[in-house]
């Protein structure tokens, strides 16, 4: 290529001018000043008035803070106190990261799961900057397949939210969203501090410090309606230090299992999901149906009874009392022997 | 982001990616950096004109292209990319995150390592996420078989827990491939068994085997891609009617229920479609006076007599 024709061209565009600005000051161990660059720098040395060459300075300088590029001032020298400026090389640069296949496939996965346009490209700005660090993140993931119905789990129609959510987060502002304790209950408006997100077992939380309740809360996102905003200013909020997120999680949801075995009679062959986790005590013919008695442990009574309960005649809990009451009380609502919570609202 | 400042983050970025890929292709380029060829070659053109004070032959930024490959000769100093800025490591490391937890999607204890790797990199410890020292979950010897046997391309003995008839059973599948559809993550696989390819749910694989032989599904079943007919509510299948009282309205962040209207006490009508009818009586039974079935009406008396049976039964018990 001829480079004559490179340097004998007159306009200059506004991206050009700031990669000949972020290459000058990225080539420079010491501070240079406004001056030399108008002088140097391609792209500015036609910027008219010493004023016009300010304000023009001034608003690239911004555009390079604002995209995280670490222009730095000081002194031109020892001797010499105009203030002069340079890019922080190490501070610039994203040190080396290499991944082994299938941790560029763990990536490759997971940047594919966002929906919303932020998140997008947020995602799509650190995969192209792994690239250029050399990351392999196309490791072949025909492996993998992503229908249109599914999104990371758990955050159905909250992605929009968590968006918001996370710049929020990022830049330490308090935010406030609508947020109800139940899908039946009403909205009220709540003003939080966030300190984190944290996903667990499909379940995402919001963990912060509520304002008005004056004390740290955990927040289903599911449970936040859509017109979250940030307010405040940014560098207001900080998570405590030391601070474990997780726990404080596990803390508020936390479930509560119920100590103790259950006796449940299965029919032969059926209620498969149960005999996986249990004893078995010996058999047994209830009803004219043979089976056998089997043993397991409690845990959640709620969950327990509903699933013994959905085998309808195939299982049959035995013990304890409150569990077989439980079971009992789910199978008289559907056979009709009992009003039910909901007689009145059939027509 | 304005137009000029995702080009400049772009360009900048672009110089060591053609350093760490020397003689990529256009193609490969423009895919990789997300732009199109045209997009590209502007942008070549533009980078060309970039370089260090002097602007000199030997001063600006020089590529090669031979062919359609692409090598960059002189960077200008440009020779690595830009560190992630918060929003970016926090968008990668929140969704390796959860996906982490998916059975069978990804290595866990990988996505772990690059979850590390990452925040290491990033310096953006302590940043909006989670950032105590976290073990990789648990993944269950079963999802490891399954991850294995679709990446080596083996078959695989699956016991498998059939939800919708209530029965485990042994089968002998071709994997294909790891789908996630909605919340859950399956593995689509032909079912020698079943003669047909089937969507096996990762948490319902209770035990799994590489066999010594390779997945070898019929062509024709791997082109098709997996059926989803049922999480797409498809009008062939059925759909129940039911009616949800407000104290189980939680049920509709881990079904695939879809509301049709609120009723003034609070209830809430909604509408689920489902394939195996024995399945959504044992759902519909499970929750007792909570949920009731509007319609089908031979939903309904399933139910119905499945709950008067199961009391005979406590009724023997004694």
């Amino acid at each position: 290529m001829a480079t004559d024709t490179r340097l004998s061209r007159v306009a200059i565009s506004k991206v050009e001018r700031l990669m000949n600005l972020v290459i000058a000051l990225l080539s420079t161990r010491t501070f240079i000043t406004a001056d030399r660059i108008r002088a140097t720098v391609y792209g500015y040395s036609d910027s008219g008035t010493d004023e016009a060459f300010s304000r023009m300075f001034e608003r690239d300088k911004n555009e390079l803070r604002d995209l995280g590029i670490p222009l730095e001032t000081g002194r031109v020298s020892q001797t010499d106190p105009t203030e002069g400026y340079r890019i922080n090389r190490d501070a610039y640069a994203l040190p080396a990261v290499e991944l082994t296949a299938d941790e560029a496939a763990a990536v490759a996965v997971a940047t594919r799961l966002w929906e919303s346009p932020e998140l997008i490209t947020a995602t799509q700005g650190a995969l192209l900057k792994l690239r250029a660090a050399g990351v392999d993140v196309d490791a072949p993931h025909a492996d993998v397949a992503i229908t249109s119905t599914a999104s990371l789990p758990g955050l159905r129609g909250s992605e929009e939210v968590l968006g918001i959510l996370l710049s929020a987060i990022d830049s330490g502002r308090t935010v406030q969203f609508p947020h109800r304790p139940s899908r039946s209950e009403p909205y009220t408006t709540r003003t939080v501090d966030p300190w984190g997100v944290v996903t667990d077992r499909g379940r995402w939380y919001l963990v912060g410090h509520d304002r008005d309740r004056d004390a740290t809360r955990t927040f289903r996102l599911s449970r936040i309606g859509a017109d979250m905003t940030a307010i405040g200013p940014p560098g207001a909020v900080r998570p405590p230090d030391g601070v474990n997120l997780r726990e404080i999680v596990d803390r508020a949801v936390g479930d509560w299992p119920t100590s103790g075995q259950a006796r449940v009679w299965v029919a032969d062959g059926r209620a498969t999901a149960l005999r996986r986790r249990a004893t078995v005590v010996g058999p047994r013919t209830l009803g004219g149906r043979a089976g056998e008695e089997i043993t397991l442990e409690i845990g959640m009574l709620d969950r327990l009874s509903r699933e013994i309960a959905s085998y309808g005649p195939d299982a049959v809990a035995l013990e304890p009392e409150p569990l077989r009451e439980d079971v009992l009380s789910r199978l008289r609502a559907h056979a009709g022997q009992t009003d039910g919570v909901r007689a009145g609202v059939e027509k | 982001m304005t137009a000029v400042s995702t080009r400049l983050v772009r360009l900048l970025n672009m110089v060591p990616y053609f350093q760490a890929n020397p003689k990529i292709t256009y193609a490969k380029a423009a895919s990789d950096l997300g732009v199109t060829e045209k997009q590209l070659r502007d942008d070549l053109n533009q980078l060309w004109l970039c370089g260090l004070p002097g602007y000199g032959p030997g001063d600006l930024i020089d590529f090669e292209f031979s062919g359609d490959t692409i090598e960059v000769t002189f960077s200008a100093g440009i020779d690595h990319p830009l560190r992630l800025t918060s929003p970016e490591a926090t968008g990668v490391l929140v969704a390796l995150r959860a996906l982490a937890d998916v059975p069978g999607m990804v290595d866990p204890a990988a996505a772990r390592s690059a979850i590390a790797k990452i925040e290491s990199a990033a310096g953006t410890l302590g940043h909006g996420t989670e950032a105590v020292d976290e073990p990789a979950p648990i993944e269950s010897d079963a999802a490891a078989a399954v991850r294995a046997g679709v990446r080596d391309g083996r078959a695989l003995a699956i016991e498998y827990y059939a939800a919708s008839h209530d029965m485990l059973s042994s089968r002998v599948v071709d994997p294909i491939r790891v789908v996630l559809v909605a919340d859950n993550s399956y593995v689509e696989a032909w079912c020698r068994t079943a003669e047909g390819v089937r969507l096996f749910r990762f948490d319902r694989i209770v035990d799994a085997r590489v066999l010594d032989e390779p997945s070898s599904p019929p062509q024709p079943a791997v082109q098709a891609g997996p059926d989803t007919s049922l999480f797409d509510a498809d009008p062939s299948l059925p759909s129940a009617k039911l009616l949800i009282d407000r104290s189980a309205s939680w049920m509709f962040d881990y079904y695939p229920l879809r509301e049709v209207r609120q009723l003034p006490d609070g209830t809430l009508e909604a509408e689920m479609t489902y394939a195996s009818d024995d399945w959504m009586a044992r759902f519909v039974l499970g929750f007792g006076s909570a949920v009731r079935v509007l319609a089908p009406e031979s939903l309904v008396a399933r139910v119905r007599e499945s709950a008067a049976a199961a009391l005979s039964a406590y009724a023997a018990a004694g």
